[in-house]
């Protein structure tokens, strides 16, 4: 269990960004991975105080706040209108129902775990994150950025009509996932998205063109192979690299069917 | 099955806690036991095997708020044993409080006492350990003879003689059997030689090991712990810290979970040391994480099954052999064992003409394994269920109907069960009853829906014992309240099953009373007369017998009391639960009045104790069905509906019945689809946690739809026999019957993960 | 050490704490022995409890986070409990009882939110909530009985 020496929720966001320029200063999300780590905090910022507990859509776009739990995400209608569901089929087998009125959406994301269903979706999307001082950058650029000191505020996710699937396989229902895939079909780009392998989620675009005349069992089943062969994997307690590769193929597969299947 | 109509016993009577718990009372040991007392903590070895060259835990003392910290140099040196068993124990004495000497990760190296638990936290960082690294025996296969001993200590001791020699790893071997192996198995038209391998699994009781001690008001130690084994947890104090039995008192209270884990004393030294030696009173609560490395384990097993049949499906030899791995300590090693052949032979004696069960126990520096619900009896079940199922299927017989051929039926002496009677057994009609409920017929053919998936369908049978026979004691007092209601004091200990109850059921049976007149106190060795305590599937059975025996024998002194009050002998008079009637007058007086005069110049006790041992230890048996989907593109398996038919006699609780065969299959279903007590390639444990080490949700079990067939046990209380570890036998080899009807792949290690499945078709 | 204020089971409640004590530990010493601990990774559920209705486990939560807010463990709600505890206690699920407040406290909340579930919604919203003892089944039987009764407008079991 980690220590914290000092907890202040902050005022504004100014204040939360100074007093998490020192090295021992964490901003807390919902606090279930954090407090897993052994170390020691100095001062943990709470912004919970700030208003960023709430998921706005507006006339192009979503608006999660950091503090939004992954509950809210699960049942936000608009957002699981426009996903066909997707939002709440990503989330709805982690852990259980308390565990995501607790778990963030801004801890998710700035975690930027491997095993994150979380960040396997929202990169099928056309997504950015809002940083206090870096302002809007992509999340797939976000992804790869190594944590520091500044702060993610809000997500931000453009409404573009598409098509979207989302596809998991877990041993046991409610555990880490042993992959994730996530896929879409936006403004005629299709994204294949796989998490859990176990790094961190990547994003493979459909560059050969494979689904570009339609999704056809055949086309489907292509796309998966190009996947999995684009996606590297490893082993861990959940399964080895083979069997990863091998369920990225799967389920990229399937979830191109599943997107297929949708008349947008 | 025809037996006496039961007024209370047989009926789904509430448990007589269940209010309590379900509205959250305080009623476990951490929710009433006083905090002021000191924290204790272990720091446990990082390495699977090394020698202490030095430890240096000044600087920890220093610590504010650390009372003491304990090494090997401060504990008594006597070796004892931590299962709960009869003594002589069939364990070795291989452990000390503390010892020099570490065996596997998570063994004990110090004991820590401080005021708060941060401050133990930080003592527990400061003490410096010098290690001399040993090469660990990681294993169990090549244990035996092995040149790294794990207990080359010259004061290891067996208290039996079970063929164990730690000179050689070795904590127990035998060879048993009846008939000609040898001269059987080659007249065999058909012989399937195959070897399994079972994972050792946690128990996982929601509530981990846990105890209290303190000193009471005659400076006496009071140990109040979460155990199934009040009475021998005193004698293994007693012996640890070299103090008189007279000196302990140890008592449980609500318990949350044990399911054979807390059948071992697996932290009650190390608080009751810290109050010895401070006088002060202690509380050790394990993590999640020290219950699941520091625990007490299911045995890993590696078993060898030959099975000799003809081709009509006769199954006439069985040759077992079963190599088991105890760990670091031994306790229940060489008991756990015997089951894996004792209670799975048997099971076939239809016609079976030879049976040979082998086995030995071996030592490893691994966390040391104990009893878990099945006890042996799981691994063993497994081994030859699957390996039926797999006959039939070479024959191209129904796996049912091979069963119905060759397995044990009412009446049958059974030669591999000690020749003990088969006097109640509904094997039979479980199976049938199973086969309709669960339409056979209709689920045993694969079917293909699409998208890769197929539905299949297994079966397995499975026995257990009711008691040790010949060993296990139980006991019961009752009394009689001056308001005519009763106490019934038991030493079995309650542990969320419903024994409290059951036991109360019947005490109201026999007293002709409601079971609100009975109050059940238990377990407290103060208090409770001797009772081995509850496991070994033995308190409906035996513990129930002593209070059927002891209602009887409180119910001639009710009557003689009542006679002395009537002026007549106590031949004249009749027990008519609420009153004592005089036949020949119709003169009535009532419970309370005898009560009364029990307080009044009285010489005679309305109170009586009675103990029971059985010769015998009838087997329940069951029948388990389950359908499963199986994604063949992915390996992944969904239950979809498991069917079970039971035969524990008659059930004392039907409700309470059908919640234990319920837990046990999911229990089962979890062994094979996801649990595993794992380790890195050095040894150290890697599923120390509940996010690691994954049981069953709601959403993993599929539909469970339990029966019972009854039958009469005439050596049990009301016709039963036991319900609690059968239960979790068939699941294993019924799963796996059916992914091999899916995938035409026999899978022969637990668990069986999609992953492997996936793998294996693709080799096939 | 730092002061809090908030709501515990309908009554105002002024502590001073330390900044990482969390809210299990917290309710635990002021008298919430219902709330149990079964491990320390946020998996088991067995320290549900409410906080604004919502349920939440108490084991991830720091006390400091509760501040201004309402709490509501099992002792605050014994009345809306016993009218359907008493059909779990029926079918024997109750069992060992260790997870029994955890389980109730997110059944309250499921039935407030979903007031006529189906069974793959109990499930699923129960799935956080793990229980060793029963398989789950008679649970389900349980909930599924009180329902029934209560679209009957039967009778409390909760005696």
């Amino acid at each position: 269990m980690i220590q914290i020496q000092k907890y202040v929720q902050a005022e504004s966001l100014e204040q939360a960004y100074q007093l998490n320029q020192k090295r021992s200063a964490r901003i807390l999300g919902g606090m279930l991975w954090l407090r897993l780590s052994r170390g020691s905090v100095g001062t943990a910022i709470d912004l919970c105080r700030l208003g960023l507990d709430t998921i706005e859509e507006t006339q192009d776009a979503f608006i999660l706040g950091a503090m939004a739990t992954l509950r809210q995400l699960e049942r936000h209608p608009g957002l699981n209108a426009y996903t066909h569901g997707a939002a709440a089929r990503a989330v709805q087998d982690i852990v259980g129902v308390q565990f995501r009125n607790m778990a963030t959406v801004g801890g998710s994301v700035w975690g930027r775990f491997g095993f994150s269903d979380v960040l396997t979706f929202l990169l099928s999307l056309d997504t950015a994150v809002e940083l206090y001082h870096g302002g809007r950058v992509p999340l797939e650029e976000f992804a790869r950025r190594k944590p520091d000191a500044d702060i993610l505020t809000r997500i931000h996710i453009r409404k573009t009509p598409g098509r979207f699937a989302y596809q998991a396989l877990r041993v046991q229902r409610t555990d880490l996932p042993a992959l994730t895939c996530a896929l879409s079909q936006i403004e005629g780009e299709t994204r294949a998205v796989i998490g859990a392998r176990p790094g961190r989620a990547l994003v493979i675009r459909d560059a050969p063109g494979i689904l570009r005349d339609g999704i056809t069992e055949e086309s489907a089943r292509a796309f998966g192979a190009y996947v999995a062969r684009q996606t590297p994997t490893g082993s861990n307690l959940r399964g080895s690299a083979a069997y990863r590769s091998h369920l990225a193929e799967i389920l990229t597969r399937r979830c191109a069917l599943e997107a297929g299947g949708q008349n947008v | 099955m025809e037996h006496k109509e039961y007024r209370v016993v047989n009926q789904s009577v509430r448990k007589k806690d269940a209010m309590q718990l379900l509205l959250g009372k305080p009623v476990y040991m951490d929710d009433f036991t006083p905090d002021n007392g000191l924290v204790v903590k272990i720091l446990r070895s990082p390495h699977p095997h090394a020698w202490i060259r030095d430890i240096r835990t000044e600087t920890a003392c220093k610590v504010p708020g650390v009372a003491a910290v304990y090494t090997w140099k401060d504990v008594p040196q006597t070796r004892f044993a931590i299962a709960g068993q009869t003594y002589p124990e069939p364990s070795p004495y291989d452990r000390r409080i503390l010892d020099r000497h570490v065996r596997f990760a998570g063994d004990a190296v110090a004991i820590i006492a401080a005021e708060t638990e941060k401050a133990a936290q930080r003592a527990m960082r400061l003490i410096r350990v010098d290690y001399e690294i040993r090469e660990p025996l990681l294993d169990f296969r090549a244990s035996k003879d092995n040149p790294i001993l794990v207990h080359p200590e010259e004061d290891w001791f067996p208290p039996c003689p079970v063929g164990g020699d730690n000179r050689r790893n070795l904590v127990a071997s035998d060879d048993n059997g009846d008939g000609d192996v040898d001269a059987v198995m080659a007249d065999c038209e058909v012989v399937l030689d195959r070897t399994y391998h079972t994972k050792a699994f946690s128990q996982t009781m929601m509530e981990t090991f846990r105890t209290y001690t303190e000193l009471d008001r005659y400076g006496r130690l009071h140990v109040i712990s979460s155990t199934q084994i009040v009475f021998h947890c005193r004698r293994i104090l007693s012996r640890a810290l070299g103090i008189p039995m007279s000196r302990i008192r140890v008592e449980k209270p609500r318990i949350g979970g044990g399911f054979g884990a807390k059948q071992t004393a697996v932290c009650e030294v190390y608080p009751a040391f810290v109050t010895l030696k401070t006088g002060r009173p202690a509380k050790l609560i394990y993590t999640r994480e020290e219950s699941q490395i520091a625990g007490s384990p299911r045995h890993e097993m590696e078993i060898r099954v030959r099975l000799g049949a003809n081709r009509d499906g006769r199954i006439r030899c069985v040759d077992l052999y079963t190599l088991s791995n105890t760990g670091a300590y031994g306790e229940h090693g060489p008991t756990t064992v015997g089951l894996s052949g004792h209670k799975s032979i048997p099971l076939y004696t239809g016609n079976l003409e030879a049976y040979r069960f082998r086995y030995d126990v071996v030592y490893t520096n691994l966390q040391p394994a104990g009893a878990y619900r099945g006890y042996g009896a799981t691994q063993g079940i497994y081994a030859l269920e699957t390996t039926v199922s797999e006959l039939a299927e070479q024959l191209g017989m129904d796996p049912t109907v091979i069963r119905d051929q060759n397995m044990v039926k009412e009446g049958m002496r059974m030669p591999a069960y000690y020749n003990e009677p088969a006097n109640a057994c509904a094997l039979d009609r479980c199976m049938e009853h199973c086969r309709r409920m669960f339409h056979w017929k209709e689920k045993y053919p694969v079917r293909d829906m699409g998208n890769g998936k197929v539905r299949a369908a297994g079966v397995a049978m499975a026995m257990q014992g009711s008691c040790i026979s010949r060993v296990d004691v139980g006991s019961a007092t009752v009394k009689l309240s001056e308001d005519g209601t009763y106490n019934l004091i038991i030493g079995a200990a309650d542990m969320g099953t419903g024994c409290d109850t059951i036991l109360a059921q019947m005490a109201a049976e026999c007293l002709d009373c409601s079971v609100d007149d009975v109050a059940v106190f238990g377990a407290d060795t103060d208090t409770s007369p001797y009772d081995s305590g509850s496991y070994a599937s033995s308190t409906t059975y035996v513990t129930g017998k002593a209070v059927e025996k002891a209602c009887g024998e409180l119910k001639e002194k009710i009557c003689s009391i009542g006679a002395e009050l009537l002026g007549c002998t106590p031949q004249d008079v009749a027990f008519e639960g609420k009153q004592v009637r005089r036949l020949d007058t119709g003169q009535t007086v009532s419970l309370s009045e005898i009560g009364y005069k029990t307080q009044v110049f009285s010489n005679q006790a309305a109170e009586a104790t009675v103990s029971h041992s059985s010769p015998v230890s009838p087997p329940p048996f069951m029948v388990g069905m389950v359908e499963i989907e199986l994604d063949k593109e992915t390996g992944q398996v969904t239950v979809l509906d498991y069917m079970a038919v039971v035969d524990c006699g008659i059930p004392i609780n039907p409700a309470l019945a059908r919640i234990q065969t319920e837990g046990g299959l999911v229990q089962g279903i979890g062994h094979t689809l996801m649990e595993d007590v794992r380790y890195d390639r050095n040894g150290r444990p890697i599923g120390s946690s509940f996010l690691q080490y994954k049981i069953p949700t709601r959403l993993d079990m599929g539909n469970l739809r339990v029966e019972f067939e009854h039958s009469y046990e005439p050596t049990g209380p009301f016709g039963a026999k036991s319900i609690g570890e059968i239960v979790i036998n068939t699941p294993a080899p019924a799963r796996t019957h059916a992914i091999y009807r899916a995938t035409g792949v026999w899978h022969r290690e637990l668990p069986i993960t999609p992953e492997q499945i996936l793998f294996s078709q693709k080799k096939e | 050490m730092m002061e809090i204020q908030l709501t515990l089971n309908g009554k105002p409640l002024t502590a001073q704490i330390e900044p990482d004590l969390l809210l299990l530990d917290f309710l635990r010493s002021h008298g919430c022995f219902s709330v149990k601990r079964g491990c320390d990774t946020s998996n088991c559920g067995l320290c549900t409890v409410l906080m604004d209705g919502k349920p939440i486990l108490s084991c991830s939560l720091l006390a400091a986070r509760a501040a201004g807010h309402a709490i509501q463990t099992l002792e605050g709600l014994q009345e809306e409990a016993a009218d359907f505890v008493g059909f779990i206690a029926d079918q024997g699920a109750d069992q060992c009882g260790f997870c029994n407040p955890g389980f109730v406290m997110n059944t309250l909340a499921l039935l407030r939110e979903i007031p006529e579930p189906t069974d793959d919604q109990i499930r699923g919203f129960l799935a956080g909530n793990l229980c060793r003892c029963s398989g789950y089944e008679g649970q389900l039987r349980g909930i599924r009985n009180y329902l029934e009764s209560r679209r009957k407008g039967g009778e409390n079991h909760g005696a």
